[in-house]
């Protein structure tokens, strides 16, 4: 018995390291059949440990402060040493966040990941997605930049549009008449404090679940129904170190784009730093042309796209919303899009063009073309959720296999 | 109560009354944390009162000033813009600013005080979402048409308003853009932030 082993049993006895080793790692049996897709789950994990380390950082130089900030984003950029690579880590981290994100939940949608019994763990995952656009909605405004004071102002004045209470609500969130050195001060607090404390316990909460249930697979076949004389399910392998091994390639990739991205394109033409940002705030003069960073920019559009201000904000706040509720719409009780019927998967491609068109127009101007576009846009968008309850049911599925397959 | 048997519905009534009692108590405690969000009392002291000279102000041109860290537009109108105003009813969705907000004296087609009816004071906050309209006295202007006689267009969401800020029907603002209470110190100094309770 050697030194580390009654070492180990010492602190065994007292917390449940090897326990939750062997839970979470060691003994936590995945389908032996992920895919491309599943990479980016653990990719989330990652660039929330980058964003969590970098922000500590950006921390120790930014001035929360009207009078300072940007100047203080500029020091950051310019006098503090490799302040400029914690900066553009911090910055395309934000943007690569939620590409990893759009790309998990798609494999959601592809695999049937939401479905009994992992509706929770989808939900967790939705309310993942809504703290992470509000951590950044409100590190967007740090900067102080043209971009940060008037996309603060438009977002937060959705809130005016609601009856009654609106404009006493917006003037609650600004602490000021207009986006001041108030809003600046409590939203830094908000994305340094608050948002990531519910980010990671909702994280927690998103693996636990899932490891709870058990993943799902591209057939969307339960592993659990197969199992060996020893209770481990037969198409099932370690998690470690099969899939951490696996996982580390992805990381490699990854970082290669990333880094890529940060040394020769950390602006990327103007989608993950907007051009007017670099512009001190001038609250006496909007800027030519106001867009949301694009991972806004699809429900933008929806926003823009409603020829009524309540109206609007309610379409938005709708078609987030509807997201919760994917578990249950979905009346087909095959998983995986390989064995479903023609509809789910004409739908499923359908509404992805539409996203993607949705989130484009989010970029661009308002034209009457346009506006008319974004219109079928959200119409397919809204199509796709609230009409799935019937072309679920339609859907005509080829036989699932008994075990998984390893196409 | 015996010695040995369990009350069941009290020990239900005294977890309930304890959870009502705790539950109010954190309302309490909430309260002094939601209250910080409002205005604190700096940023309403920082409300006052501005005084513009506006003796330099031409015709078609517009003044910029910052009260309570909002935009003010004043606008001086020529003798056509104002006679343009009444004929614009039907374009409009609240001619009559009966929905929109404005001190009385400004509740008129010219949204003004009536002894300055040229002079326009507004707040340069779009009714949508907060934009900064931008001021377009040029007449049908290749962007905005052939049947634009001048007016402020909000370059965040297209909408549109007339030179007396009143919102035209079709674009998202729902409402007028606001007027703030103003006076006049004398001819040529205006008074925005105070009117003196309407005078």
């Amino acid at each position: 018995m050697g030194m580390m082993k009654s070492l180990m049993g010492w602190v065994d006895a007292r917390f449940p390291a090897t326990k939750m080793w062997k839970e979470h790692l060691s003994e936590y049996y995945a389908p032996k059949n992920f895919n491309f897709w599943y990479f980016f789950g653990s990719l989330a994990l990652l660039v929330l440990v980058i964003q969590i380390v970098s922000g500590i950082f950006l921390a120790m130089f930014f001035k929360p402060d009207a009078t300072l900030a940007f100047a203080s984003v500029e020091y950051i950029m310019r006098d503090v040493e490799w302040g400029w690579l914690i900066r553009y880590m911090h910055s395309t981290g934000a943007s690569a966040f939620f590409i990893v994100v759009y790309l998990h939940m798609f494999r959601g949608l592809l695999y049937g990941s939401y479905k009994n019994p992992r509706e929770l763990i989808w939900i967790f995952g939705v309310l993942i997605y809504l703290v992470l656009m509000g951590e950044a909605f409100m590190g967007y405004l740090l900067p102080w930049g043209q971009m940060s004071f008037w996309g603060a102002q438009v977002i937060i004045s959705l809130a005016s549009a609601i009856p009654y209470i609106g404009d006493d609500l917006s003037l609650w969130i600004r602490g000021d008449f207009v986006i001041g050195d108030a809003t600046l001060n409590r939203f830094f607090s908000l994305h340094v404090v608050a948002l990531p404390l519910v980010l990671l316990g909702l994280v927690v909460a998103h693996i636990l679940a899932l490891h709870e249930v058990g993943s799902n697979n591209p057939d969307g076949v339960e592993i659990k129904k197969n199992k060996d004389e020893n209770g481990i399910p037969v198409d099932g392998i370690p998690f470690h170190p099969y899939y951490s091994v696996k996982d580390i390639a992805g990381v490699v990739a990854f970082l290669f784009i990333f880094c890529s991205v940060i040394f020769f394109a950390p602006e990327m033409g103007g989608y993950f730093l907007e051009h007017a940002n670099f512009e001190p705030a001038n609250p006496l003069k909007t800027p030519e042309h106001i867009a949301p960073v694009w991972y806004f920019t699809v429900y933008y559009s929806i926003l823009r796209a409603v020829p009524d201000k309540f109206l609007g904000v309610v379409a938005m706040g709708i078609a987030v919303l509807l997201l919760f509720f994917l578990p249950w719409l979905d009346r087909n009780p095959v998983k995986s899009i390989r064995y479903r019927g023609i509809q789910f998967k004409v739908m499923l491609g359908v509404f992805i063009i539409a996203f993607l068109m949705l989130g484009w127009l989010g970029t661009q101007p308002v034209t009457p073309l346009y506006t008319w576009m974004a219109r079928i846009g959200a119409v397919i968008y809204f199509t796709f959720f609230l009409a799935m309850p019937i072309y679920t049911k339609m859907e005509k599925n080829l036989d699932v296999p008994d075990r998984v397959t390893m196409k | 109560m015996s010695e040995g048997g369990t009350d069941n519905s009290r020990r239900r009534f005294l977890t309930a009354a304890t959870t009502v009692v705790g539950a109010v108590g954190a309302g309490f405690v909430a309260v002094p944390f939601i209250k910080s969000w409002n205005p604190s009392a700096r940023t309403k002291a920082a409300g006052a009162a501005i005084e513009i000279d506006i003796s330099k102000l031409d015709v078609g041109q517009m003044l910029t000033v910052e009260w309570r860290g909002k935009p003010i537009y004043i606008v001086k109108r020529s003798d056509k813009n104002l006679e343009q105003l009444s004929s614009m009813d039907d374009r409009l969705r609240d001619p009559g600013s009966n929905e929109s907000v404005q001190p009385d004296y400004a509740k008129n087609v010219y949204r003004a005080r009536s002894d300055q009816k040229a002079i326009l004071v507004l707040e340069g906050v779009c009714t949508h979402l907060g934009c900064a309209p931008k001021h377009r006295p040029d007449v049908a202007p290749a962007d905005l048409g052939s049947d634009w006689v001048g007016g402020f267009f909000c370059p965040c969401h297209g909408s549109r308003f007339d030179l007396a800020g009143r919102v035209f029907q079709g674009v998202p603002a729902p409402l007028n853009l606001r007027v703030p209470p103003y006076t006049y110190l004398s001819k040529t100094t205006l008074l925005v932030g105070d009117d003196g309770g309407n005078a």
